[in-house]
């Protein structure tokens, strides 16, 4: 079981990628497949980083250990996702075109605070080996912080492109706010 | 509130004039040849053998020529038309539409025409399939959130039917309102949905009354399925997609100009006039590329999206002397 563990989320993890690919060649991803791609890759990434950041509550909450040996891998699929997400935005939405690419960022607050998302996961994705960790020290826990805002960003991403019903980002934005609640809450506790 | 959709108590040979009377009497027999052969011998008229999506009709080819009735491009397959759709009535996924837009009863159905008209009235399903000449336009279809089709409807000029309602001098504005019944669309059940029920739309005269704008009871062939807006909907070409209200139950001719829904629920993002215009971005998306469907990962056929989706020659002198940056 113990040994298991991994490989088995590991698998897991790697579905809807799996899933994706699959309907790319057998043409099951509907009339809009550009579409498709973006919006679920885009919340997978969201739902990877809820699970990563439930990951310390549930070990606390819970008392088990085996959360956290799965907490760097919950991570990285998240970023995983969020790459794939806007390597799809540049192929099939502005072409690869730089200008295009600029002008999207500049001009779409959606876009932008996407991008900032993104922007910020990256440095936590570099520093997430274990070597890394041991070389920033304390230094990791503060940088690694940034997964909060990380994580406002991309709510206010998601719930910037809402036409006229606001459910799906109000569901993600109330487990989003939990999470953060949570911490909030701990960490006034704790200092008192 | 079904109530409401009654079907006629006076036989309809009553109050048509002949030459439509036997018109329709082609539609049914088509109709009914096509759709059961049990049908045939009915007497309560077109509706019987009404079957949304599936029911043949007649009509002439779209004419080929400068008026824009007809373009070569590619066809988007029927199948990907009738499963990737907006029809926020039934939800807003892509897909919803063709999920639960059967639960929809569109027979028996009527519309209302009212307002400034000499003659206000209401017109009933069969006469609605009956009683004018239908003809075939395959248009581009261009929706705001940058994705277009090409799809051949089936219909008739909205003129033709505003001229036998006799608009009167007042008239400046058409106004159109889709069926709102809640037990039968789940998407007006959300408590999170910003767009106020029944969904409006709206026209001016001119542009209502232009060759173009095509009130469709079919596409490809047959009867509208009920996610592309059965019985009848509006299509005006050379407007994004949301100006082409789905599944009409009332037209309003008005003096002022109407309110529309998505206007009331984002002015800044969906004006009035809502022309197809790759210089006017909308604030969230760009407006000068679209994904002609279908599309695949290999080739998203990404193309330039045209000024007034490709209709310029017809409908610009429409919008003579007018600043589109501000009446978007
Ligand atoms: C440079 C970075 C990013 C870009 C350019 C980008 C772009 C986009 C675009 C264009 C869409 C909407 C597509 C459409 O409606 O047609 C979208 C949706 C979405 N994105 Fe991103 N995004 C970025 C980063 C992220 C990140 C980091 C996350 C999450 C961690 C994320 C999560 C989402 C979600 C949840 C959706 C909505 C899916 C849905 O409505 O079903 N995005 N993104």
């Amino acid at each position: 079981m113990n040994k298991l563990l991994k490989p088995a989320v590991f698998a897991a993890s790697l579905m809807p990628f799996a899933w994706l690919l699959y309907g790319a060649f057998a043409g099951g991803l509907g009339p809009d497949p550009a579409k498709t791609v973006i919006l679920q890759t885009g919340e997978w990434a969201l739902r990877f980083l809820l699970l990563t950041l439930a990951v310390s509550p549930l070990r606390r909450i819970s008392g088990w250990y085996w959360p956290m040996r799965l907490r760097r891998m919950l991570g990285l699929f998240a970023f995983f996702y969020a790459c794939v997400h806007l390597a799809s935005f540049c192929q099939f939405y502005t072409g690869w075109d730089a200008g295009r690419l600029l002008e999207e960022l500049a001009e779409r607050p959606y876009i932008t605070v996407g991008a900032l998302a993104w922007v910020l996961l990256l440095p936590l994705a570099i520093t997430s080996t274990h070597a890394m960790q041991r070389r920033l020290g304390r230094n990791w826990r503060r940088l690694h912080r940034l997964v909060y805002p990380a994580l406002l960003l991309a709510c206010v991403h998601l719930a910037w492109q809402v036409r006229s019903d606001y459910g799906e980002a109000l569901v993600y934005g109330v487990f989003a706010a939990l999470l953060l609640g949570y911490r909030w809450f701990a960490g006034r506790r704790s200092r008192q | 509130m079904p109530g409401r959709f009654k079907v006629p108590g006076i036989p309809s040979s009553e109050i048509t004039p002949e030459s439509v009377y036997l018109r329709r009497r082609q539609f049914i027999q088509a109709a009914g040849a096509i759709a059961a052969p049990g049908v045939l011998g009915l007497s309560a008229g077109a509706s019987a053998a009404y079957v949304p999506g599936e029911t043949a009709l007649e009509y002439a080819p779209a004419a080929k020529g400068p008026l824009g009735y007809y373009t070569d491009e590619a066809l988007t397959p029927r199948r990907d038309a009738a499963s990737y759709n907006n029809f926020y009535e039934f939800g807003t996924g892509k897909t919803d539409p063709a999920a639960y837009a059967h639960e929809m009863t569109v027979d028996p159905w009527s519309i209302e025409v009212d307002g400034e008209v000499a003659k206000p009235g209401k017109l009933h399903l069969e006469d609605i399939l009956s009683r004018y000449p239908l003809e075939e336009r395959i248009y581009r279809l261009r929706c705001v959130e940058a994705w277009s089709m090409v799809i051949p409807w089936v219909g008739f000029p909205l003129s033709a039917l505003l001229a036998e309602f006799q608009p009167t001098s007042k008239a400046r504005y058409v106004a159109f309102r889709t069926l709102y019944r809640k037990g039968e669309m789940r998407g007006t059940r959300s408590f999170t949905s910003s767009l106020d029920w029944p969904y409006r739309e709206g026209l001016r005269l001119d542009e209502a009354m232009h060759p173009l704008t095509l009130l469709a009871v079919g596409n490809y062939g047959k009867t509208l399925p009920n996610q592309h807006g059965a019985p009848l909907r509006l299509v005006v070409p050379w407007k994004y997609g949301y100006k082409s209200i789905k599944s009409i139950v009332r037209i309003t001719l008005t003096e002022k100009q109407p309110a529309t829904s998505w206007n009331m629920s984002q002015p800044r993002e969906y004006g009035f006039y809502s022309n197809v215009n790759p210089n006017v971005d909308h604030p969230r998306w760009s407006q000068k590329h679209e994904r002609r469907l279908p599309g695949s990962l290999f080739k998203p056929n990404r193309i330039e999206t045209l000024m007034f989706n490709g209709y310029e020659e017809q409908v610009a002198s429409l919008y003579a002397g007018m600043d589109l940056k501000k009446h978007y």
